[in-house]
């Protein structure tokens, strides 16, 4: 367990290090606070908008932290050659995929907290009003979805050499899913076979991300969500997540590491 | 000899500058989006109004705090609600069952995917329907000739938010931009009349749109309702200024359009009948 700490720690302060999250925060907290500023018939109470255009921008901030974050890990690793003395010590290639993995999550969560508390202190200082427990479900579920997200752009980095293809490849699929994925069951009942059956398999196989997102709930003041639901939701990441870990190893333990 | 750099770039710079100068006089002809006060028609031109459907939809979204079909949801493309509800109509129960677009679920991902879903019909009430406010300013700013924004806005900040003033302007920043539109004449009237309790100065917008309504081809064919709303405006005004023979008149013209003849007949009887009662009072009075 210690070797995959020490490699996830390794992937927490290259996040820090690098300018990604910062260029983001900025550009979201701009954003934000410049959508804030617009008076709409001299009503100061209205925010709403503001609350969905932050949540948006976090949104899309998170997703190209996680992907761009972990698209570049083995390949820069093996790019460097720094995957060889790595591989050479007793760490074994699954610690090696684990620890990248848990690397990439926990900087990622250290991230959305940050985006987060920006969040809570715009839109509670416009509407006086703090709601946390949403907050930390919203915020749960989130990073719960961007594990599933994480582990499929780490085995894409598998499968593709290039960082960049593997980061478009992932970042179109997960919108794809977000945007698309909770309507292929109505969609396939609109087509005739064998259409029908390919969406709806497609439907059945993909992971449902569009079920983490909680921003209307937030936006538009909707409570809490059944705690059980969030649990069976976590269990359910998890099992995404193990998957598409699980196929990363079985892609990674044979590959050949020079490049 | 060989040319320094910076004599180059000076060269070029002074080129660019002297070609400017000639060509900007034509350049401001060819096009007259420089020349908008509107920031959104400088950056996109006609282009914008593309954006102003959708800007006016999102204020439909809000006023559902959310509950609303996708493109995927088959629903049929009626009346908005922020529309309707300006027009003063309230959803009956057939209506919330049609509003039910999302049915029973299909599966267990979507039984499941619901629990984290807006699945609730609701409205915006007690005062927040002030949020349903930046979506109409942007409407208007993308394309400022789009009458519906004006008119809605308006009747949510007259009706629900109780800023009659900023109704108005909203409405006469509409009529600037489109000094032909009876429904913002009507809205602006219905604001004098239920707002300002001016009676005179809401007949003479209403008198007004009354007159750009017949002046409208495609008003006149297409747009009944608007006649109706009108002329039954202008009769429940004269009716409670006791100017009977008017309110008689408006009834009865606003009868020629109405899908329900019968229920405006009512209410010419009952004002005959007032005037009956007046006309027999002296006589019918004890000596």
């Amino acid at each position: 367990m210690n070797t995959i700490w020490a490699l996830a720690g390794v992937v927490i302060k290259e996040l820090y290090r690098r300018k990604d999250f910062y260029v983001l925060f900025v550009l979201t907290a701009l954003i934000t606070i410049a959508a804030g500023m617009v008076n709409f018939f001299h009503d100061p109470k209205i925010v709403r908008y503001v609350k969905d255009i932050c949540l948006l921008l976090i949104w899309v901030s998170a997703l190209l932290i996680a992907i761009i974050t972990t698209a570049r890990q083995i390949p820069a690793e093996r790019e460097s050659r720094t995957i060889f003395p790595l591989l050479a010590k007793p760490v074994t290639r699954w610690q090696f995929i684990l620890g990248k993995f848990l690397g990439c999550w926990l900087a990622t969560g250290m991230a959305l907290l940050v985006f987060y508390v920006f969040f809570a202190i715009i839109t509670g200082s416009r509407e006086q009003n703090w709601p946390w427990l949403t907050y930390l479900q919203a915020i749960w579920l989130q990073w719960a979805m961007l594990a599933v997200v994480i582990a499929l752009s780490l085995c894409g980095s598998i499968i593709s050499a290039a960082p960049s293809s593997t980061t478009t490849i992932c970042f179109i699929a997960v919108a794809g899913i977000l945007l698309v994925g909770g309507h292929l069951n109505t969609v396939a009942l609109h087509q005739s076979q064998p259409l029908q059956t390919i969406f709806y398999t497609i439907y059945f196989l993909i992971p449902h991300l569009e079920w983490f997102d909680l921003r209307d709930r937030v936006v538009y003041d909707w409570g809490l969500v059944d705690w059980l639901d969030c649990v069976l939701a976590t269990l359910y990441a998890a099992a995404y997540t193990g998957l598409f870990l699980l196929l990363t190893w079985l892609g990674f333990r044979r590959k050949s590491l020079n490049t | 000899m060989k040319a320094s750099p910076y004599l180059v770039l000076v060269l070029v710079l002074t080129v660019c500058f002297t070609l400017a100068t000639g060509i900007e006089p034509r350049a401001s002809t060819w096009s007259d989006r420089a020349k908008s006060n509107n920031v959104f028609s400088m950056l996109f031109g006609d282009g914008r109004r593309l954006f102003a459907n959708q800007f006016f939809t999102m204020a439909d979204v809000y006023f559902h705090s959310g509950y609303y079909p996708s493109v995927f949801d088959l629903r049929e493309e009626g009346q908005k609600e922020i529309v309707a509800e300006s027009h003063g109509h309230t959803d009956s129960p057939e209506d919330e069952i049609k509003e039910d677009f999302l049915g029973k679920p299909k599966d267990w991902i979507d039984r499941f995917g619901r629990h984290f879903r807006i699945t609730k019909h609701t409205h915006l009430e007690h005062g927040n329907e002030r949020e349903i406010l930046p979506w109409l300013r942007l409407a208007a700013d993308m394309d400022p000739q789009k009458i519906e924004t004006y008119t809605v806005g308006s009747f949510f900040m007259r009706t629900h938010l109780n800023r009659p003033r900023e109704a108005e302007a909203f409405l006469r920043e509409g009529l600037r931009n489109n000094p032909d539109s009876y429904e913002i004449l009507f809205e602006l009237g219905r604001l004098y009349d239920e707002s300002d309790r001016d009676p005179g100065r809401a007949r003479d917008v209403w008198q007004l749109a009354l007159y750009r309504w017949s002046k409208d081809p495609e008003a006149v064919k297409d747009d009944k309702l608007a006649f109706e709303e009108i002329t039954v405006h202008l009769a429940q005004l004269e009716r409670g200024a006791g100017n009977w023979p008017q309110a008689i008149n408006w009834f009865q013209a606003a009868q020629k359009v109405s899908p329900d003849p019968n229920a405006l007949q009512q209410r010419i009887d009952e004002i005959k009948k007032t005037m009956a009662a007046q006309t027999n009072a002296p006589s019918a009075a004890p000596y």
